[in-house]
Protein backbone atom coordinates (compact mmCIF):
# COMPACT_ATOMS: atom_id res chain seq x y z
CA UNK A 1 0.00 0.00 0.00
CA UNK A 2 2.52 2.72 -0.59
CA UNK A 3 0.36 4.97 -2.79
CA UNK A 4 2.65 8.28 -2.38
CA UNK A 5 6.04 6.62 -2.94
CA UNK A 6 8.24 9.78 -2.73
CA UNK A 7 6.50 12.41 -0.79
CA UNK A 8 8.70 15.21 -1.50
CA UNK A 9 6.87 18.93 -1.10
CA UNK A 10 8.63 22.06 -1.50
CA UNK A 11 6.97 24.42 0.62
CA UNK A 12 9.30 27.02 0.08
CA UNK A 13 6.17 28.41 -1.45
CA UNK A 14 4.31 27.56 0.74
CA UNK A 15 6.52 29.21 3.31
CA UNK A 16 6.85 32.48 0.80
CA UNK A 17 2.59 32.99 0.66
CA UNK A 18 2.35 32.37 4.33
CA UNK A 19 4.78 34.72 6.17
CA UNK A 20 7.43 36.43 5.62
CA UNK A 21 9.99 35.65 3.59
CA UNK A 22 11.89 32.39 4.60
CA UNK A 23 15.90 31.53 5.36
CA UNK A 24 17.55 28.00 5.33
CA UNK A 25 14.91 25.63 7.10
CA UNK A 26 16.04 25.47 10.59
CA UNK A 27 15.35 21.25 10.23
CA UNK A 28 15.38 19.65 6.61
CA UNK A 29 14.07 15.99 6.89
CA UNK A 30 15.51 14.40 4.32
CA UNK A 31 14.20 10.49 2.87
CA UNK A 32 13.97 9.45 6.96
CA UNK A 33 12.36 6.52 7.42
CA UNK A 34 11.67 5.29 11.37
CA UNK A 35 11.08 1.69 12.91
CA UNK A 36 9.83 0.54 16.09
CA UNK A 37 11.23 -3.08 15.65
CA UNK A 38 9.67 -4.59 12.37
CA UNK A 39 7.37 -1.73 12.02
CA UNK A 40 8.37 0.82 9.60
CA UNK A 41 6.73 3.42 10.99
CA UNK A 42 7.52 6.59 9.28
CA UNK A 43 8.12 6.05 5.23
CA UNK A 44 10.53 8.20 3.45
CA UNK A 45 9.62 11.62 4.72
CA UNK A 46 11.07 14.70 3.63
CA UNK A 47 10.06 18.14 5.49
CA UNK A 48 11.81 20.95 5.56
CA UNK A 49 10.72 23.16 8.77
CA UNK A 50 11.59 26.61 8.62
CA UNK A 51 13.12 28.93 11.34
CA UNK A 52 10.91 31.20 13.49
CA UNK A 53 7.42 29.71 12.85
CA UNK A 54 4.92 27.36 13.67
CA UNK A 55 4.78 24.11 11.94
CA UNK A 56 1.65 21.96 12.79
CA UNK A 57 1.77 17.96 12.20
CA UNK A 58 -1.66 17.00 11.80
CA UNK A 59 -3.52 13.23 11.09
CA UNK A 60 -4.79 9.98 12.40
CA UNK A 61 -3.79 8.32 15.70
CA UNK A 62 -1.08 6.25 14.33
CA UNK A 63 0.46 8.25 11.71
CA UNK A 64 3.52 9.35 12.78
CA UNK A 65 3.34 12.41 13.69
CA UNK A 66 4.39 12.13 17.42
CA UNK A 67 7.07 9.65 16.44
CA UNK A 68 8.46 12.31 14.46
CA UNK A 69 8.53 14.98 16.59
CA UNK A 70 10.04 12.92 18.82
CA UNK A 71 13.13 11.72 16.68
CA UNK A 72 13.90 15.95 16.52
CA UNK A 73 15.17 15.31 20.03
CA UNK A 74 16.53 11.81 19.56
CA UNK A 75 14.06 10.97 22.09
CA UNK A 76 13.73 7.50 20.51
CA UNK A 77 17.02 6.78 21.39
CA UNK A 78 16.51 5.97 24.93
CA UNK A 79 14.54 2.53 23.74
CA UNK A 80 16.48 -0.16 21.91
CA UNK A 81 14.26 -1.16 18.96
CA UNK A 82 13.28 2.02 17.64
CA UNK A 83 15.76 3.33 15.09
CA UNK A 84 15.71 5.99 12.60
CA UNK A 85 17.80 5.71 8.75
CA UNK A 86 17.61 9.03 6.65
CA UNK A 87 19.23 12.56 7.54
CA UNK A 88 17.68 14.76 9.58
CA UNK A 89 19.91 18.39 9.09
CA UNK A 90 19.87 20.98 11.77
CA UNK A 91 21.64 23.99 10.94
CA UNK A 92 23.62 21.61 8.72
CA UNK A 93 24.74 18.89 11.25
CA UNK A 94 22.92 15.58 10.86
CA UNK A 95 20.55 15.21 13.96
CA UNK A 96 20.91 11.39 13.83
CA UNK A 97 25.09 11.22 13.43
CA UNK A 98 26.47 9.26 16.41
CA UNK A 99 28.63 12.41 16.78
CA UNK A 100 26.24 14.77 18.02
CA UNK A 101 25.79 14.07 22.00
CA UNK A 102 22.25 13.93 22.97
CA UNK A 103 22.26 16.24 25.79
CA UNK A 104 23.54 18.66 23.68
CA UNK A 105 20.62 17.91 20.89
CA UNK A 106 18.04 18.29 23.27
CA UNK A 107 19.17 21.69 24.93
CA UNK A 108 18.94 22.87 21.32
CA UNK A 109 15.48 21.08 20.71
CA UNK A 110 13.47 21.35 23.64
CA UNK A 111 10.03 19.10 23.95
CA UNK A 112 6.38 19.71 25.99
CA UNK A 113 4.74 17.09 26.51
CA UNK A 114 1.27 15.93 26.14
CA UNK A 115 0.54 15.44 30.11
CA UNK A 116 1.63 18.17 31.78
CA UNK A 117 4.75 16.36 33.96
CA UNK A 118 6.12 18.89 36.52
CA UNK A 119 9.40 17.72 38.85
CA UNK A 120 8.27 16.75 42.19
CA UNK A 121 10.09 19.89 43.32
CA UNK A 122 9.59 23.41 43.67
CA UNK A 123 8.71 25.77 41.06
CA UNK A 124 11.91 27.52 41.27
CA UNK A 125 13.92 23.98 41.09
CA UNK A 126 11.85 22.84 38.28
CA UNK A 127 13.37 25.66 36.30
CA UNK A 128 16.66 25.47 37.74
CA UNK A 129 17.11 21.87 36.70
CA UNK A 130 17.45 22.16 33.29
CA UNK A 131 19.53 25.50 33.58
CA UNK A 132 21.94 23.64 35.70
CA UNK A 133 22.49 21.52 33.29
CA UNK A 134 23.72 24.04 30.99
CA UNK A 135 25.45 26.93 32.54
CA UNK A 136 26.74 27.72 35.74
CA UNK A 137 24.54 30.96 37.13
CA UNK A 138 24.97 32.60 40.41
CA UNK A 139 21.63 33.46 42.57
CA UNK A 140 20.99 36.47 41.20
CA UNK A 141 21.14 34.72 37.82
CA UNK A 142 19.32 32.34 38.22
CA UNK A 143 16.74 34.27 39.97
CA UNK A 144 16.45 36.53 36.99
CA UNK A 145 16.24 33.68 34.32
CA UNK A 146 13.37 31.87 36.21
CA UNK A 147 11.55 35.01 36.06
CA UNK A 148 12.06 35.47 32.58
CA UNK A 149 11.29 32.31 31.56
CA UNK A 150 8.24 32.31 33.62
CA UNK A 151 7.06 35.72 32.26
CA UNK A 152 7.76 34.34 28.66
CA UNK A 153 4.99 31.53 29.79
CA UNK A 154 2.72 33.53 30.89
CA UNK A 155 2.68 31.91 34.39
CA UNK A 156 4.84 34.37 36.32
CA UNK A 157 1.75 36.16 37.81
CA UNK A 158 0.20 33.45 39.31
CA UNK A 159 3.41 31.77 40.44
CA UNK A 160 6.07 34.80 41.59
CA UNK A 161 4.48 34.27 45.40
CA UNK A 162 4.96 30.48 45.44
CA UNK A 163 8.21 29.84 43.59
CA UNK A 164 9.27 28.22 46.55
CA UNK A 165 6.40 25.86 46.68
CA UNK A 166 5.77 22.39 45.25
CA UNK A 167 5.06 22.90 41.43
CA UNK A 168 2.90 19.83 42.00
CA UNK A 169 0.20 22.44 43.85
CA UNK A 170 -0.71 23.66 40.86
CA UNK A 171 -3.35 23.32 38.74
CA UNK A 172 -3.07 21.11 35.23
CA UNK A 173 -2.81 24.25 33.02
CA UNK A 174 -0.40 26.20 34.82
CA UNK A 175 1.64 22.84 35.07
CA UNK A 176 1.29 22.75 31.52
CA UNK A 177 2.80 26.63 31.48
CA UNK A 178 5.39 25.81 33.97
CA UNK A 179 6.45 23.16 32.03
CA UNK A 180 7.13 25.62 28.53
CA UNK A 181 8.51 28.01 31.21
CA UNK A 182 10.84 25.31 31.54
CA UNK A 183 11.97 24.38 28.35
CA UNK A 184 12.36 28.31 27.35
CA UNK A 185 14.89 28.87 30.08
CA UNK A 186 17.29 26.45 28.63
CA UNK A 187 17.32 28.66 25.73
CA UNK A 188 16.61 26.24 22.87
CA UNK A 189 16.40 26.82 19.69
CA UNK A 190 13.24 24.99 18.67
CA UNK A 191 10.08 23.96 20.65
CA UNK A 192 8.70 20.78 20.31
CA UNK A 193 5.02 20.42 21.20
CA UNK A 194 3.50 17.12 21.66
CA UNK A 195 -0.11 17.55 22.25
CA UNK A 196 0.27 19.91 24.64
CA UNK A 197 -3.32 21.12 25.31
CA UNK A 198 -4.99 17.69 25.18
CA UNK A 199 -5.39 17.20 28.72
CA UNK A 200 -6.52 20.84 29.69
CA UNK A 201 -9.46 22.90 29.75
CA UNK A 202 -10.02 25.22 27.18
CA UNK A 203 -9.17 28.45 29.07
CA UNK A 204 -5.86 27.29 29.76
CA UNK A 205 -6.12 26.12 26.10
CA UNK A 206 -6.47 29.49 24.77
CA UNK A 207 -3.47 30.67 26.97
CA UNK A 208 -1.20 28.48 26.09
CA UNK A 209 -2.17 28.92 22.51
CA UNK A 210 -1.80 32.99 22.70
CA UNK A 211 1.56 32.02 23.77
CA UNK A 212 2.82 30.29 20.94
CA UNK A 213 1.86 32.96 18.85
CA UNK A 214 4.51 34.88 21.25
CA UNK A 215 6.93 32.18 21.24
CA UNK A 216 7.34 32.06 17.49
CA UNK A 217 9.15 35.46 17.35
CA UNK A 218 12.33 34.27 19.23
CA UNK A 219 11.42 29.82 18.80
CA UNK A 220 11.18 28.04 15.85
CA UNK A 221 7.79 25.77 16.96
CA UNK A 222 7.02 22.27 16.01
CA UNK A 223 3.47 21.32 17.25
CA UNK A 224 1.54 18.19 17.06
CA UNK A 225 -2.04 18.45 17.31
CA UNK A 226 -5.07 16.39 17.15
CA UNK A 227 -6.97 19.75 17.20
CA UNK A 228 -7.49 21.58 13.52
CA UNK A 229 -8.63 24.19 14.60
CA UNK A 230 -5.85 24.50 16.63
CA UNK A 231 -3.23 24.03 13.97
CA UNK A 232 -4.93 26.89 12.29
CA UNK A 233 -5.38 29.08 14.69
CA UNK A 234 -1.59 29.00 15.68
CA UNK A 235 0.36 27.41 12.80
CA UNK A 236 2.14 29.13 9.97
CA UNK A 237 2.22 25.80 8.20
CA UNK A 238 0.58 22.68 8.37
CA UNK A 239 1.69 19.26 7.69
CA UNK A 240 -0.91 16.37 7.18
CA UNK A 241 0.95 12.77 7.90
CA UNK A 242 -1.13 9.10 7.24
CA UNK A 243 0.00 5.87 8.00
CA UNK A 244 3.46 7.13 8.38
CA UNK A 245 3.76 9.00 5.35
CA UNK A 246 3.96 12.80 4.85
CA UNK A 247 0.73 13.33 2.33
CA UNK A 248 0.64 17.19 2.31
CA UNK A 249 2.40 20.53 3.60
CA UNK A 250 0.97 24.00 3.13
CA UNK A 251 0.31 27.42 4.52
CA UNK A 252 -2.24 26.35 7.60
CA UNK A 253 -5.23 28.62 6.08
CA UNK A 254 -4.32 26.98 2.37
CA UNK A 255 -4.43 23.58 3.50
CA UNK A 256 -7.67 23.91 5.69
CA UNK A 257 -9.65 25.92 2.70
CA UNK A 258 -8.21 24.40 -0.01
CA UNK A 259 -6.22 20.94 0.08
CA UNK A 260 -4.59 19.47 -2.82
CA UNK A 261 -4.87 15.90 -2.05
CA UNK A 262 -8.11 14.22 -1.28
CA UNK A 263 -6.98 12.21 1.73
CA UNK A 264 -6.30 15.34 3.52
CA UNK A 265 -9.74 17.17 2.83
CA UNK A 266 -11.21 13.84 4.06
CA UNK A 267 -9.29 14.21 7.01
CA UNK A 268 -10.12 18.08 8.28
CA UNK A 269 -13.41 17.84 6.95
CA UNK A 270 -13.68 14.56 9.31
CA UNK A 271 -14.71 12.23 7.22
CA UNK A 272 -11.84 9.38 8.62
CA UNK A 273 -9.75 9.84 11.35
CA UNK B 1 -29.58 -12.10 34.21
CA UNK B 2 -30.03 -12.58 38.02
CA UNK B 3 -32.36 -11.08 39.84
CA UNK B 4 -31.54 -7.45 41.84
CA UNK B 5 -32.75 -9.58 45.30
CA UNK B 6 -30.09 -12.16 44.41
CA UNK B 7 -27.94 -9.56 43.10
CA UNK B 8 -27.90 -7.97 46.87
CA UNK B 9 -27.65 -11.20 48.73
CA UNK B 10 -24.98 -12.11 46.58
CA UNK B 11 -23.44 -8.41 47.70
CA UNK B 12 -24.20 -8.82 50.90
CA UNK B 13 -22.57 -12.40 51.33
CA UNK B 14 -19.39 -11.66 49.72
CA UNK B 15 -18.99 -7.77 52.06
CA UNK B 16 -19.82 -10.03 55.28
CA UNK B 17 -16.90 -12.41 54.84
CA UNK B 18 -14.29 -10.46 54.09
CA UNK B 19 -15.03 -8.04 56.85
CA UNK B 20 -15.62 -11.25 59.04
CA UNK B 21 -12.06 -12.52 58.22
CA UNK B 22 -10.20 -8.55 57.75
CA UNK B 23 -11.91 -8.39 62.01
CA UNK B 24 -10.18 -12.00 62.27
CA UNK B 25 -7.20 -10.58 61.23
CA UNK B 26 -6.93 -7.75 63.15
CA UNK B 27 -8.43 -9.45 66.38
CA UNK B 28 -5.55 -11.93 65.68
CA UNK B 29 -2.71 -9.05 65.67
CA UNK B 30 -4.18 -7.60 68.68
CA UNK B 31 -4.06 -10.27 70.72
CA UNK B 32 -0.66 -11.08 69.74
CA UNK B 33 0.01 -7.25 70.55
CA UNK B 34 -1.92 -7.22 73.93
CA UNK B 35 0.13 -10.67 74.88
CA UNK B 36 3.15 -8.62 74.39
CA UNK B 37 2.69 -5.35 76.38
CA UNK B 38 0.81 -7.56 79.38
CA UNK B 39 3.55 -9.75 79.66
CA UNK B 40 6.66 -7.25 78.27
CA UNK B 41 5.52 -4.06 80.44
CA UNK B 42 5.42 -5.86 83.95
CA UNK B 43 9.22 -7.27 83.00
CA UNK B 44 10.27 -4.26 81.86
CA UNK B 45 12.04 -1.51 84.03
CA UNK B 46 15.44 0.58 84.31
CA UNK B 47 17.37 -2.01 85.09
CA UNK B 48 16.76 -3.74 81.53
CA UNK B 49 18.23 -0.40 79.38
CA UNK B 50 21.37 -0.53 82.00
CA UNK B 51 21.98 -3.98 83.29
CA UNK B 52 24.16 -6.68 80.56
CA UNK B 53 23.13 -10.28 80.66
CA UNK B 54 23.72 -11.69 84.27
CA UNK B 55 23.09 -15.44 85.88
CA UNK B 56 19.79 -16.23 86.36
CA UNK B 57 18.29 -14.93 89.72
CA UNK B 58 20.98 -12.29 89.79
CA UNK B 59 18.77 -9.74 87.88
CA UNK B 60 20.43 -8.45 85.32
CA UNK B 61 19.08 -6.72 81.66
CA UNK B 62 19.65 -6.85 77.84
CA UNK B 63 21.75 -3.63 77.46
CA UNK B 64 24.43 -5.87 75.51
CA UNK B 65 21.74 -7.16 73.36
CA UNK B 66 20.09 -4.16 72.81
CA UNK B 67 23.35 -2.00 72.01
CA UNK B 68 24.47 -5.27 69.75
CA UNK B 69 21.53 -5.62 67.55
CA UNK B 70 21.73 -1.42 66.89
CA UNK B 71 25.07 -1.86 65.92
CA UNK B 72 25.14 -4.98 63.78
CA UNK B 73 21.44 -3.55 62.26
CA UNK B 74 23.33 -0.37 61.77
CA UNK B 75 26.73 -1.61 59.58
CA UNK B 76 23.90 -3.95 57.93
CA UNK B 77 22.38 -0.90 57.01
CA UNK B 78 25.07 0.52 55.83
CA UNK B 79 26.43 -2.22 53.71
CA UNK B 80 23.00 -3.86 52.58
CA UNK B 81 21.41 0.37 51.35
CA UNK B 82 23.50 0.70 48.62
CA UNK B 83 24.05 -2.27 47.06
CA UNK B 84 20.04 -2.48 46.98
CA UNK B 85 19.44 0.57 46.54
CA UNK B 86 22.32 0.94 43.17
CA UNK B 87 20.72 -2.64 42.59
CA UNK B 88 16.82 -1.66 42.33
CA UNK B 89 17.79 1.22 40.53
CA UNK B 90 19.82 -0.49 37.53
CA UNK B 91 16.58 -3.49 37.33
CA UNK B 92 14.10 -0.40 36.70
CA UNK B 93 16.15 2.13 34.58
CA UNK B 94 18.30 -0.52 32.64
CA UNK B 95 17.20 -3.77 33.11
CA UNK B 96 13.61 -3.72 31.84
CA UNK B 97 13.05 -6.30 29.71
CA UNK B 98 16.73 -7.32 29.27
CA UNK B 99 17.90 -10.48 29.95
CA UNK B 100 20.49 -9.73 32.34
CA UNK B 101 17.79 -7.98 33.94
CA UNK B 102 15.45 -10.98 33.99
CA UNK B 103 18.40 -12.72 35.67
CA UNK B 104 19.08 -10.39 38.56
CA UNK B 105 15.56 -10.07 39.00
CA UNK B 106 14.90 -13.67 39.55
CA UNK B 107 17.62 -14.02 41.78
CA UNK B 108 16.85 -11.43 43.93
CA UNK B 109 13.87 -13.12 43.96
CA UNK B 110 14.76 -16.30 45.00
CA UNK B 111 17.34 -14.80 47.82
CA UNK B 112 13.94 -13.05 49.06
CA UNK B 113 12.27 -15.95 49.81
CA UNK B 114 15.38 -18.04 50.82
CA UNK B 115 15.31 -18.98 54.34
CA UNK B 116 17.59 -16.65 56.97
CA UNK B 117 18.99 -19.95 58.97
CA UNK B 118 20.32 -20.69 55.12
CA UNK B 119 22.06 -16.72 55.14
CA UNK B 120 23.19 -18.00 58.25
CA UNK B 121 24.93 -20.82 57.21
CA UNK B 122 26.18 -19.07 53.88
CA UNK B 123 27.98 -16.76 55.88
CA UNK B 124 29.35 -19.02 58.21
CA UNK B 125 31.17 -20.64 55.94
CA UNK B 126 31.96 -17.58 54.04
CA UNK B 127 33.20 -15.57 57.17
CA UNK B 128 33.25 -17.31 60.33
CA UNK B 129 35.17 -20.69 59.25
CA UNK B 130 37.88 -19.25 57.47
CA UNK B 131 38.04 -16.38 59.90
CA UNK B 132 38.29 -18.54 62.95
CA UNK B 133 35.57 -17.52 65.19
CA UNK B 134 32.19 -15.72 65.06
CA UNK B 135 31.79 -11.83 65.24
CA UNK B 136 30.16 -8.98 64.62
CA UNK B 137 30.86 -8.49 61.20
CA UNK B 138 29.60 -11.87 60.12
CA UNK B 139 26.54 -11.18 61.83
CA UNK B 140 25.80 -7.88 60.40
CA UNK B 141 27.14 -9.11 56.91
CA UNK B 142 24.29 -11.94 57.46
CA UNK B 143 21.69 -8.73 58.32
CA UNK B 144 23.27 -7.07 54.87
CA UNK B 145 22.22 -10.12 53.10
CA UNK B 146 18.86 -9.84 54.06
CA UNK B 147 18.16 -6.46 53.74
CA UNK B 148 19.40 -6.26 50.53
CA UNK B 149 16.92 -8.23 48.38
CA UNK B 150 13.81 -6.40 50.14
CA UNK B 151 15.61 -2.94 49.09
CA UNK B 152 16.17 -3.97 45.49
CA UNK B 153 12.61 -5.17 45.07
CA UNK B 154 10.87 -2.01 46.54
CA UNK B 155 13.12 0.32 45.07
CA UNK B 156 12.36 -1.35 41.77
CA UNK B 157 8.68 -1.26 42.36
CA UNK B 158 8.41 2.07 43.37
CA UNK B 159 10.84 3.28 40.67
CA UNK B 160 8.87 1.73 38.13
CA UNK B 161 5.60 3.90 39.51
CA UNK B 162 7.59 7.13 38.89
CA UNK B 163 5.49 7.42 34.98
CA UNK B 164 8.11 7.40 32.28
CA UNK B 165 6.77 10.96 31.22
CA UNK B 166 8.74 12.29 34.09
CA UNK B 167 12.03 10.93 32.76
CA UNK B 168 11.46 11.35 29.32
CA UNK B 169 10.84 15.15 30.59
CA UNK B 170 14.06 15.54 32.38
CA UNK B 171 15.95 13.66 29.25
CA UNK B 172 14.31 16.38 27.19
CA UNK B 173 16.09 18.92 29.34
CA UNK B 174 19.34 17.33 28.02
CA UNK B 175 19.40 15.78 31.29
CA UNK B 176 22.55 12.54 31.35
CA UNK B 177 21.12 9.40 32.79
CA UNK B 178 22.71 9.56 35.95
CA UNK B 179 20.88 13.40 36.93
CA UNK B 180 17.37 12.07 35.63
CA UNK B 181 17.80 8.98 37.99
CA UNK B 182 19.34 11.00 40.83
CA UNK B 183 17.55 14.42 40.65
CA UNK B 184 14.18 13.05 39.53
CA UNK B 185 13.04 9.06 39.49
CA UNK B 186 14.78 8.94 42.86
CA UNK B 187 13.31 12.00 44.40
CA UNK B 188 9.76 11.00 43.09
CA UNK B 189 10.26 7.58 44.22
CA UNK B 190 12.01 8.17 47.63
CA UNK B 191 8.99 7.83 49.60
CA UNK B 192 8.38 4.26 48.94
CA UNK B 193 12.31 3.50 48.97
CA UNK B 194 12.48 5.21 52.03
CA UNK B 195 9.52 2.45 53.10
CA UNK B 196 11.15 -0.18 51.84
CA UNK B 197 14.47 0.64 53.39
CA UNK B 198 12.47 0.99 56.80
CA UNK B 199 10.97 -2.02 56.14
CA UNK B 200 14.10 -4.11 55.52
CA UNK B 201 15.63 -2.92 59.04
CA UNK B 202 12.49 -3.67 60.45
CA UNK B 203 13.01 -7.68 58.91
CA UNK B 204 16.34 -7.75 59.94
CA UNK B 205 15.84 -6.33 63.29
CA UNK B 206 13.45 -9.61 64.46
CA UNK B 207 15.67 -12.21 62.49
CA UNK B 208 17.62 -14.55 64.97
CA UNK B 209 18.80 -17.39 62.25
CA UNK B 210 21.32 -15.97 60.35
CA UNK B 211 22.71 -14.22 63.82
CA UNK B 212 22.82 -17.65 65.40
CA UNK B 213 25.99 -18.85 63.34
CA UNK B 214 27.31 -16.03 62.59
CA UNK B 215 27.73 -13.14 65.67
CA UNK B 216 26.20 -15.94 67.86
CA UNK B 217 25.04 -13.90 71.34
CA UNK B 218 27.29 -12.99 73.95
CA UNK B 219 26.80 -12.13 77.40
CA UNK B 220 29.67 -9.93 77.97
CA UNK B 221 29.48 -6.33 77.45
CA UNK B 222 31.58 -6.48 74.00
CA UNK B 223 31.17 -3.57 71.03
CA UNK B 224 33.91 -5.13 69.00
CA UNK B 225 32.78 -6.25 65.29
CA UNK B 226 35.56 -8.69 65.38
CA UNK B 227 33.97 -10.61 68.61
CA UNK B 228 30.98 -12.64 69.27
CA UNK B 229 28.35 -10.17 69.38
CA UNK B 230 25.07 -9.75 71.13
CA UNK B 231 21.86 -9.19 70.16
CA UNK B 232 18.28 -9.04 70.84
CA UNK B 233 16.53 -12.00 69.04
CA UNK B 234 19.27 -14.30 70.00
CA UNK B 235 19.11 -12.99 73.67
CA UNK B 236 14.98 -13.40 73.41
CA UNK B 237 15.22 -16.85 71.89
CA UNK B 238 17.98 -17.87 74.73
CA UNK B 239 15.89 -16.34 77.51
CA UNK B 240 12.78 -17.73 76.58
CA UNK B 241 13.45 -21.27 76.11
CA UNK B 242 14.94 -21.70 79.71
CA UNK B 243 13.63 -22.27 82.72
CA UNK B 244 14.03 -19.66 84.88
CA UNK B 245 11.31 -16.86 85.19
CA UNK B 246 13.18 -14.02 85.41
CA UNK B 247 15.02 -14.76 81.91
CA UNK B 248 11.71 -15.52 80.58
CA UNK B 249 10.23 -12.16 81.50
CA UNK B 250 13.48 -10.42 80.29
CA UNK B 251 12.61 -12.09 77.09
CA UNK B 252 8.89 -10.62 77.01
CA UNK B 253 10.69 -7.18 77.84
CA UNK B 254 13.15 -7.60 74.90
CA UNK B 255 10.16 -8.80 72.57
CA UNK B 256 8.37 -5.34 72.97
CA UNK B 257 11.43 -3.75 73.01
CA UNK B 258 11.80 -4.75 69.24
CA UNK B 259 8.13 -4.55 68.33
CA UNK B 260 8.02 -0.78 69.89
CA UNK B 261 11.15 0.05 68.02
CA UNK B 262 9.81 -1.22 64.75
CA UNK B 263 6.20 0.50 65.23
CA UNK B 264 8.15 3.43 66.05
CA UNK B 265 10.19 3.66 63.21
CA UNK B 266 7.21 2.80 60.97
CA UNK B 267 5.30 5.78 62.46
CA UNK B 268 8.43 8.11 62.34
CA UNK B 269 8.83 7.33 58.57
CA UNK B 270 5.24 7.98 57.80
CA UNK B 271 5.54 11.24 59.71
CA UNK B 272 9.00 12.37 57.74
CA UNK B 273 7.27 11.62 54.45
CA UNK B 274 4.43 13.04 55.19
CA UNK B 275 6.24 16.41 56.23
CA UNK B 276 8.35 15.87 52.74
CA UNK B 277 5.07 16.36 50.88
Amino acid sequence: MNFAPETSIDIASAVNRATAPSAEPKLKVDKLNFYYGDNHALKNINFEIPEKRVTAMIGPSGCGKSTLLRIFNRMYQLYPGQRAEGKILFDGADLLSKDLDSTVVRSRIGMVFQKPTPFPMSIYDNIAFGVRLHERLNKAQMDERVEWCLRKAAIWEEAKDRLHTSALGLSGGQQQRLCIARTIAVRPEVILLDEPTSALDPISTSKIEDLIDELKQEFTIVIVTHNMQQAARCADITSFFYLGELIEVAASNEIFTNPREARTRDYITGRFG
Amino acid sequence: MASLARRRATDYTVKAISVGFAALSLVLLAWILWTLVARGLPALGPHVFTQITAPPGAGGGLLNAIVGSLIQIGVALVIGTPIGLMCGTFLAENGRGTQVGNAVRFVNDVLLSAPSILIGLFVYQLLVVPFGGFSGWAGAIALAIIIIPVVVRTTEDMLNLVPIGLREAAFALGAPQWKVVTFITWRAGRAGIVTGILLAVARAAGETAPLLFTSLGNNGWSLSLDAPMASLPIAIYQYAASPFEDWVALAWAGALIITVGVLTLNILSRLVLAKMK
